[in-house]
């Protein structure tokens, strides 16, 4: 991935920082251009929750490029506790232990790197709430 | 906007064609379609080609057809619209004989996917979803796919049941010239297939193959086959966005503005190609298009009701799980066999007496969805 | 040395990665049966020194009440950079929401880089400079296949945040004592992919000379004795020096066992003292008073004297570091090869 791509949602990504907007209050992650519900384009920054639920989720077994090494991951749908959704990977886990409803927590991991010399790059995952 | 009319059509089996470059098997296809129409006089060419980019290195892909047809000079495009390139081409296409533009248009599909690696296919696949919040996560299209089938398992049926899709597609292609698997397979196989992305199985999931297929339309007359109506619409690129996961919102837009178009209703319908790279997505589409009632398309299929003697023939060629899926050519595929199925020239998959046929073309998880009814004139 | 204002902890953190490789798994492999720790932690193949010490410091963040970005410094000491050039820090920093108005660095003084990034934050803190600063000692060790330290080299980390001392400061800083030579016991060379040692001599001139080094002028400074203390936490580059260092000089067992957590994570490097602290302040109570040495090759020791206040009882909530250790997945050799990305590809 180019680097300008990745530095751009480095602070989304590493925070789960996401948009409410100034119009209605809708709350969206990732930040879009134009409010779904009232069409504004005024955003202030919302903080996500941390902590939430799995909805669904997959098992990847055959991976895009990059992910080789972290084969078979869990991919998840998850709800967050303010509402929200995201699509996530889910670590710390073995795949056959996911259950819907199971409640996971973000952690800041690595997603992937371009090869040997090129940049890391780190985003969040969940894993299950550590008690 | 005049009506418009399906003049030909050309399949080139979809395959491994490993001698064979993107611009030759596009040319079979082509001249397949151009003869079938008893003419070449075309005016303008819509090549529909999703990968060709990453596959091939190619782009600029309308003017490279156009001189593999030796047709400099010819009006040409490329479309993209991920999965659904091919129903988006071909409703492109319409509208430019539609509005006058146009007398005699060549749509075609292609695509080569035997150039690349199957990690290549996966990147590919995964190119069709949004790229820095999900695609970053790591999930491949059969992956979206699955949470669907989890949240459906949860609460319409068994696997055993939504794998039917499946094997209905094949006992449809046994017979199929231009179907890449044109063999029987068992729910036991498709079950006992390893898992892709769970709860999806490899056997569940459209192969990876070369095609190209192509459409020549013109003006409609009094006979043959026209377009009663052709749609595009879109939903929500990320999954999260979606209120509710299950309904495909972009395949229900695109079907309803399809029927009020066409003036028929789903009850209408006689025989229906639908998006079936994943069983799931089969089901969902069925659903989502209102020919099976919610929840209710997976034992539909597994009850007999999507054979081609069935209450709603289902992909009559093999769909895209037998036939195959060469990706931004599927969508024409579709059209050019719902064509064939009108005209009375299916061969041993002829539906009887088959008059108004629907084909639905899907790309994403459902981000854009082309919808095309075609109806039979005369007679 | 003492501070010329009086510096406490805000908020801490510590993190050790799910993932367990047995001693006896190193045996079963290299026909050994040596079993210097039970067990050591093992990096997940999605995580490193960064992904460490960034889950040590939003804990040490959500614990101290603050808002990140008053956080003025954050020092990340560390011997497994995961970039040879390029900080550690920024992207800490970044994650915590500390960015732009701080200073970070990535420290480097093998184990001891840990306490060396506590000794800097507290200078940055003591001076008036910085009203937050954060010092992170995290590691993922490299152990080179069928040597000594396979046994040990581990992966984790923890983060302190030290401020003025207030009410709101867990624990305050009495004074501390660095003590260094150029002892070459064990290092690594560049574009190396393993550290070299030299074996038996890690020993004796080096870990227990500078430790009690450190040890012996902090105590002879502050004018403490060993049973002043409640607690006291040492480098643990396995179960033994630990103990015998601490005993050697007159600590006991009770005062040792809470902060000595290497026989059920191995050597987290530069996290290993700071984990230790942060393991005896998760059962400390106030008014408690904490003794701490690192260690790190090349060679030196700092020596801390910690003491707890009430405000520990209040913050140290969600899970402690016990709930880290206690979670745990065992991996074969096979699959901690595959993690530590020493299968060719």
């Amino acid at each position: 991935m180019s680097v300008p791509r990745y530095w751009r949602e480095e602070v989304p990504r590493y925070r789960l920082l996401g948009k409410v907007c100034a119009g209605c209050g809708a709350k969206f992650f990732p930040a879009r251009p134009v409010c779904t519900e009232c069409g504004s384009t005024e955003f202030k920054d919302h903080k996500l929750a941390e902590v939430g639920e799995v909805v669904t989720w997959t098992v990847v077994r055959n991976p895009p490029p990059g992910f080789e090494k972290y084969k078979p991951y869990v991919v998840a749908l998850i709800e967050l506790e303010d509402g929200m959704r995201l699509l996530s990977q889910v670590v710390d886990v073995d795949p056959e232990e996911v259950q819907k409803g199971m409640r996971v927590e973000a952690v800041f991991r690595r997603v992937k790197e371009d090869g040997k010399a090129g940049i890391i790059q780190y985003g969040y995952k969940f894993r299950p709430v550590v008690e | 906007m005049r009506k418009v009319a399906v003049a030909g059509v050309g399949l080139v089996k979809v395959s491994e064609h490993w001698g064979k470059p993107i611009g030759t098997l596009f040319a079979d296809a082509a001249l397949q379609a151009m003869k079938d129409a008893g003419t070449d006089d075309v005016d303008g060419l819509y090549v529909s080609n999703m990968s060709g980019a990453l596959m091939q290195e190619q782009l600029n892909m309308g003017a490279l057809m156009a001189d593999a047809i030796a047709k400099q000079g010819l009006h040409a495009v490329r479309v993209e619209a991920g999965s659904a390139s091919g129903g988006v081409a071909f409703h492109e296409a319409v509208k430019a004989v539609a509005s006058g533009y146009s007398d005699c248009v060549l749509v075609a599909g292609v695509e080569k996917m035997s150039d690349v690696l199957p990690e290549v296919v996966t990147k590919s696949l995964a190119m069709e979803e949004e790229q820095e919040y999900s695609a970053y996560t790591g999930v491949t299209k059969p992956g979206l796919s699955a949470m669907l089938y989890r949240l459906y398992l949860g609460l319409y049926a068994e696997p055993s049941e939504v794998g039917m899709m499946a094997v209905q597609s094949h006992d449809n292609a046994v017979g199929c010239r231009h179907a890449q698997y044109p063999f029987r397979m068992s729910i036991e196989r498709a079950m006992d297939s390893p898992m892709e992305a769970d709860p999806i199985h490899m056997m569940e999931c459209a192969g990876v193959g070369d095609g190209a297929a192509a459409i020549v339309l013109v003006p409609a007359d009094t006979d043959g086959v026209e377009v009663a109506a052709t749609t595009v619409a879109t939903d929500y690129c990320s999954l999260p966005m979606r209120e509710d996961p299950l309904t495909l919102g972009a395949v229900r837009k695109a079907a309803e503005k399809a029927f009020k178009l066409a003036a028929v209703k789903p009850g209408d319908v006689d025989l229906v190609e639908v998006q079936d790279d994943f069983t799931i997505n089969g089901v969902l589409s069925l659903e989502s298009l209102g020919l099976v009632e919610r929840g209710k398309a997976a034992k539909f299929v597994a009850e007999g009701g999507a054979a081609r003697d069935g209450e709603l023939p289902t992909n009559t060629f093999g769909g895209l799980k037998a036939r195959g899926n060469p990706l931004g050519a599927t969508g024409v595929y579709q059209v050019a066999e719902v064509a064939l199925q009108l005209r009375g020239a299916a061969g041993d998959h002829q539906v009887e007496d088959a008059k108004i046929g629907l084909a639905q073309n899907m790309g994403g998880l459902g981000s854009t969805c082309a919808v095309t009814i075609l109806r039979r004139l005369g007679r | 040395m003492k501070t010329a204002r009086q510096v406490g902890i805000v908020g801490y953190g510590a993190y050790v990665p799910i993932y367990r490789l047995e001693a006896s798994e190193v045996n079963r492999v290299w026909g050994g049966d040596g079993a210097p720790v039970e067990e050591k932690s093992v990096v997940a193949p999605d995580e490193d020194t960064v992904t460490i010490s960034v889950e040590a410091a939003k804990q040490a963040v959500r614990r101290s009440g603050i808002d990140p970005s008053e956080i003025g410094a954050v020092y990340v000491g560390t011997e497994s950079k995961p970039y040879a050039v390029k900080p550690s820090g920024t992207i800490v920093a970044e994650a915590i929401g500390a960015t732009p108005n701080v200073s970070t660095a990535d420290i480097e003084f093998a184990c001891k880089a840990g306490t060396e990034a506590m000794q800097n934050c507290i200078g940055l803190v003591g001076s008036g400079m910085q009203r937050y600063a954060m010092a992170i000692g995290a590691d993922t060790a490299q152990g080179r296949p069928a040597d000594a330290l396979e046994y040990t080299a581990a992966c984790g980390g923890a983060a302190f945040i030290f401020a003025d001392r207030s009410a709101d400061t867990v624990a305050y800083l009495e004074a501390s004592y660095s003590y260094v030579t150029d002892t070459p016991d064990f290092w690594r060379r560049s574009k190396e992919m393993y550290p070299r040692h030299g074996s038996r001599f890690t020993g004796a001139p080096a870990y227990f000379k500078h430790i009690q080094g450190a040890a012996k002028g902090l105590l002879e400074e502050t004018g403490y004795k060993p049973e002043d203390f409640n607690w006291a936490v040492f480098h643990q580059p396995n179960t033994k020096f630990p103990i015998r260092v601490g005993r050697g000089l007159g600590f006991t067992m009770d005062q040792i066992n809470p902060g000595l957590v290497a026989p059920k994570i191995g050597n987290t490097y530069a996290g290993s003292t700071p984990i230790g602290l942060a393991a005896t302040l998760d059962i400390a109570e106030p008014g408690d008073k904490i003794f701490a040495v690192s260690y790190g090759s090349g060679s030196g020791s700092d020596a801390f004297i910690f003491t707890v206040q009430e405000a520990i009882t209040e913050k140290r909530g969600g899970p402690k570091l016990v709930s880290f250790i206690d979670r745990k997945k065992y991996v074969d050799y096979a699959t901690y090869l595959r993690f530590r990305g020493q299968i060719i590809q």
